[in-house]
């Protein structure tokens, strides 16, 4: 089962890499992990998506906050949430009917971002699956380049997290 | 606002966290931290090998309760450190390690002696700073003592450049108390933990407590005691736990796990309710888990909250400190008798008793476990006792009775082989009022007995007694039982250890009858410095009874008749 676990961690040099060794050491296997700003100066959030069961993913919670620079963590398969996910596809375009394509794109809300002489750049935004749903869409009509963010995540509704409480 | 260099300030640190001996070894790195540290009221420890400072800065730890501070020059001083970091770690023992690292423009650029100290070391300290000026020394040093020694304690590392250390600035001791945002390691016990824990109590039969480390590191032996007597529940102890409560009280059983008596065992086997305070469910304890105390509930009390749930699901969990929790336990029990319980559990000693190594008469061989029980009769039970790893560990464990909180030293969770003299040397500098005994394998004390010389050199008196059995026992005993014994690279040559003693200016003393003992051992504490003894021993004895890794805690090897008792008729010692 997939465990979206959110971390708010302190920006300081050296977090990444104790979060990530962390569920290196413990033998957990990451599926996604991202990193970005918060609200807050000084804070930075981590998306970890790890596949385990529940009794591991709230082993790891346990782990995470051992490590002195993470604030708080939040497991998001618990509670209702968004989650999005990003991706940047090259598709090839030369040698056939750019019709194909351009249904994708018209049925599944992809952007075209670039366009090349033999490639179309498509960008995918949506919940996990969705994008997971375009790119086999895509495949069969030949993919030249992938990336993918990984996947962030909120909770709905007006719960925040936040880590004004350890100021 | 007064000027210091960054070496001024991590001195003044120090002094100001009370620290009066640093364990150390200088080089390049490091030497701005050196030279200032000769204007300053710290004793310095010369070691020789990194590792023998880490484990010095252990023992003095646990014996004494403080924190201890080990240092080492960048690259191979550094590298150096990292099995007595991880020993630390896994036993939970507050030290601070501070390391010299190359000037900060050169990191990255793999110049001499730069190693990544901080990221070698980052899985096996609880938390560790890099540092590159001389104003975050201060809050680096404050820091890293206050995480060493509060929760669950561990080791911390502190790596400083060596600019950092040559630069001067402006600095003021900052008094306040150390914040940090994201750790906390004083949870409150909650009512609704308690009142669950409480019911489950209430509700015993068959109850065991099993008592870990956390019962010294909490200070808690008096309310564990009390607990105890008032639910009237027996204690099983793990090997960390030893000496957090007395051996000689009526409820404790001893021992449990891969080395433990059977009717410790049994009696967790059969526990309607296990009381785990802070200890952790180690594999050593538990054997299989799948089959451990399978009608037991468990109530789990450990100050740090990744331990629960984690070998062993437990159905009431407390996450605070223990000797709080036990205060608050208290306040709510009332008293209970589980005599037939007790009786049960006396009646499982059956003839292990009669079996036991201490009944066999003096056949002229030398037995190891003699050698200890006779070291723990003559020193009153009232020594320091640091052992090494191996099979004398386990017969210290079994044969050393031990009565007050720190006064069993030993390496368990990683069990690292050359602890015990470092360790020892370390102990005796905590408490210099304490009679010290290492105890520790042929094998073991040729891993760091180097450290010998450092005995000398600071005049430190300590007793080694090595049990000399010609082998690396512990394993050579898991070749006997589990491969045919065939021993692959066990059997073990030594050099003559009392031309090593004499060579290093130091008594030795050998012992090869049990007749012999008294005298060795009393002549070693009479000894002005540090002594050694050769005590050789039968060769291949075996501990037990033993559990075999990962089996069930009810399936061990029992203790052999030693068929000799019957033959000699002879008085049992
Ligand atoms: C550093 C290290 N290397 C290897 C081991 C594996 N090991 C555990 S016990 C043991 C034998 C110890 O022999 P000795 O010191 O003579 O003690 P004895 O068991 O004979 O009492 C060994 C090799 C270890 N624990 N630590
Ligand atoms: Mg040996």
């Amino acid at each position: 089962m997939h465990h979206t676990l959110v971390a708010l961690v302190e920006d300081k040099p050296g977090v990444l890499n104790r979060v990530a060794s962390l569920f290196r050491r413990r033998n957990f296997n990451i599926e996604s992990l991202t990193v970005g700003r918060t609200a807050e100066p000084g804070i930075s959030r981590m998306t970890i998506v790890i596949d385990s069961d529940q009794a591991s993913a709230e082993r790891v919670t346990a782990y995470l906050y051992k490590l002195v620079n993470v604030l708080q963590v939040e497991d998001l398969g618990m509670v209702p949430a968004v989650a999005r996910d990003l991706a940047l596809v090259k598709v090839a375009v030369a040698g056939h009917d750019r019709g194909a394509l351009l249904r994708v794109v018209d049925e599944t809300r992809a952007h075209i971002v670039d366009t090349g002489e033999q490639t179309m750049t498509l960008e995918i935004t949506g919940e996990p699956p969705h994008v997971d749903a375009v790119i086999s869409r895509l495949e069969p009509l030949g993919i030249v380049e992938m990336v993918r963010t990984g996947q962030v995540a909120m909770r709905r509704g007006d719960t925040a997290l936040s880590a004004a409480q350890y100021s | 606002m007064p000027t210091r260099t960054g070496a001024q300030i991590i001195w003044e640190c120090l002094v100001n966290e009370e620290v009066h001996t640093v364990f150390g070894y200088p080089g390049g790195a490091i030497l701005p931290a050196y030279d200032a540290m000769l204007d300053y009221p710290v004793r310095h420890v010369l070691v020789r090998h990194e590792q023998g400072a880490t484990h010095m800065a252990d023992g003095f730890a646990r014996a004494g309760g403080g924190v201890g501070v080990a240092m080492a020059t960048s690259g191979p001083g550094a590298t150096n450190m990292v099995t007595g970091i991880a020993t630390a770690m896994m036993d939970s023992s507050p030290i601070v390690c501070i390391t010299g690292q190359v000037p900060g423009k050169l990191i990255g650029y793999d110049a001499f002696q730069e190693t990544d100290i901080t990221g070698i070391t980052l899985p096996i300290t609880k938390h560790s700073y890099l540092v590159t000026r001389a104003e975050d020394i201060m809050p680096a040093m404050k820091e890293a003592f206050h995480l060493a020694k509060s929760g669950r304690p561990g080791p911390v590392l502190v790596d400083i450049t060596k600019d950092a250390q040559q630069a001067s600035v402006e600095w003021m001791w900052d008094p306040r108390p150390v914040q940090m945002r994201g750790y906390r390691s004083d949870l409150p016990v909650t009512r609704e933990d308690l009142a669950r824990a409480a019911a489950l109590i209430r509700g015993t039969r068959r109850p065991v407590i099993l008592v870990g480390q956390g019962v010294i590191q909490s200070g808690a032996t008096r309310e564990l005691l009390a607990l105890a007597e008032r639910i009237d529940a027996p204690i099983a102890m793990t090997l960390l736990g030893l000496g957090g409560v007395p051996a000689s009280h009526p409820l404790n059983l001893g021992m449990m796990g891969m080395h433990g008596e059977a009717w410790v065992n049994h009696a967790i086997q059969e526990a309607d309710l296990l009381l785990a305070f802070g200890m952790r469910f180690d594999d050593r304890v538990t054997g299989n888990v799948k089959t451990y105390a399978p009608h037991a509930k468990k109530i789990h009390v450990d100050i740090d909250p990744s331990e629960i749930n984690k070998n062993v699901r437990a159905d009431a969990a407390i996450v605070a400190d223990l000797r709080e929790t036990l205060v608050d336990l208290l306040d709510v029990l009332e008293p209970a008798d589980h005599e037939g319980w007790l009786a049960h559990i006396d009646g499982m000693k059956g003839d292990a008793a009669v079996r036991d190594i201490q009944k066999l008469p003096d056949t002229g061989h030398l037995y190891a476990a003699h050698v200890i029980n006779d070291i723990w009769r003559i020193t009153g039970g009232n020594a320091v006792v640091v052992t090494d790893v191996g099979q004398h560990q386990m017969w210290e464990a079994q044969y050393y009775h031990h009565e007050v909180p720190r006064s069993l030293i030993t390496s368990g969770g990683l069990g690292t082989m050359g602890f015990a003299l470092p360790a020892a040397i370390g102990a005796k500098i905590a408490r210099p009022d304490a009679e010290v005994w290492a105890i520790v394998g042929d094998g073991g004390f040729q891993m760091t007995q180097a450290e010998l010389a450092t005995a000398a050199q600071e005049g430190i008196k300590i007793n080694v007694a090595i049990i000399n059995n010609g082998y690396l026992g512990m394993v050579r005993q898991w070749q006997e039982f589990f491969y045919e014994r065939r021993y692959a690279a066990t059997p073990l040559r030594s050099p003559d250890f009392l031309k090593i003693a004499d060579a290093h200016g130091l008594e030795g003393f050998r012992a090869e009858k049990r007749s012999q003992v008294n005298d060795v051992v009393e002549r070693a504490r009479a000894a002005d410095g540090t002594a050694l003894i050769d005590f050789r021993v039968e060769q291949e004895d075996s501990v037990y009874p033993m559990v075999p890794a990962g089996a069930d805690l009810h399936a061990m090897i029992r203790r052999p008749e030693r068929t000799v008792l019957a033959e000699t008729g002879a008085d049992p010692v």
